[in-house]
């Protein structure tokens, strides 16, 4: 048991450096042009490969469920343009799907 | 005065838009606080682990690892490909928080998740401070105290009500994603590209699972830069 500690300080290490070497790296960098504009796709790019993976890695009678909270969101959002509310719509959608299924 | 209501008004936006976060985050880490338990990890590791590892998924992937008796540095390397991700959103990132102070990047960058990064990436304009550092203390409060309550009493969530709340954080994906698709369509054509991307690649099994992601993610923005990028210098100008 106590032969845990080492690997968890090197995941630690592993999943912290990623996230704050290129904060702070590129800080006091100026940032133009068509460096800046391939950083600020990052969101819209990452969100759409991580829905995308969402979905194709959900196990078989998850995919349905998922598909539709989702969907459902995403077209709540686009109408009413309240996040908060959408999610709740989205997990509501997904709660009865899943419900019907077990 | 005025400053200090306008930074109120920026903690009490963070707070709600903290939520979907903290709901999502709180049943995922009951899960996994139970899991980790069932797989005989001591509390205080299964606390580190939310505390210091902080990354969702790839707790999750620790404790199949661990339990499978893989080697500690193939586990770190299975981690590290996971998370490698994070480096391109903290990078674009560091575009948007040129009024944060440097010295609170160390503390602030550990909070970098999916979910926090999207919904900052997608609130710019309330970028500063107080706006980050609260939406990234909620987040970080909720995986971890809800870790800890797994850990103890992790059977008393019913599993559709756990499954419906995780699906809920792709919810918010799309529900941070969408709207933006009525400022530009472009951004509709982005998440074809982007998803169709993926699939490929997922599918192709060329990559291990983390290059799928972050390539995708740098073809993906590349692209975008490629096919829209006059249209946007047009309308900047």
């Amino acid at each position: 048991m106590k032969g845990y500690l080492p690997v968890i300080i090197g995941m630690a290490l592993v999943t912290y450096l990623p996230r704050v070497i290129p904060l702070m790296a590129l800080k006091d960098r100026k940032i133009e042009g068509k460096m800046k504009r391939f950083l600020q796709y990052i969101p819209y790019t990452s969100l759409s490969v991580l829905i995308i993976r969402g979905i194709l890695t959900s196990s078989q009678d998850m995919m349905v469920p998922t598909i539709l909270g989702i969907s459902s969101a995403a077209i709540l959002s686009y109408l009413k343009g309240n996040l908060v509310l959408s999610v709740f719509v989205g997990i509501l959608v997904s709660y009865i799907l899943l419900q019907q299924n077990l | 005065m005025e400053v200090r209501s306008c930074k109120r008004e920026r903690f009490k936006e963070a707070l709600i838009e903290s939520m979907p976060i903290v709901l999502g985050y709180f049943p995922i880490a009951m899960a996994f606080g139970l899991l980790s338990k069932n797989t005989s990890l001591s509390l205080r590791d299964t606390s580190l682990l939310s505390a210091i590892v902080y990354a969702g998924a790839s707790q999750f992937m620790a404790l199949d690892l661990i339990s499978a008796g893989v080697n500690p540095p193939s586990i770190v390397l299975a981690i590290f490909l996971l998370n490698i991700r994070h480096m391109m959103m903290s990078a674009s990132l560091s575009v948007e928080f040129k009024n944060i102070p440097k010295k609170f990047l160390p503390l602030l960058g550990g909070g970098v998740t999916d979910e926090t990064f999207s919904v900052v990436s997608f609130n710019k304009d309330k970028i500063d401070l107080v706006y980050v550092s609260t939406i990234f203390l909620m987040a970080y409060l909720s995986w971890n105290i809800g870790t800890i309550a797994g850990y103890f009493v992790g059977e008393i969530l019913p599993e559709s009500l756990q499954a419906s709340l995780s699906i809920g954080l792709y919810a918010m994906f799309a529900a941070l994603l969408f709207p933006e698709v009525k400022k530009s369509k472009n951004t509709l054509a982005i998440f074809f590209i982007s998803g169709i991307l993926y699939a490929v690649l997922y599918y192709s099994k060329l990559f291990a699972s983390g290059w799928d992601i972050i390539l995708a993610i740098i073809i993906a923005s590349a692209l975008g830069v490629l096919i829209f990028d006059h249209k946007e210098e047009e309308r900047e100008s």
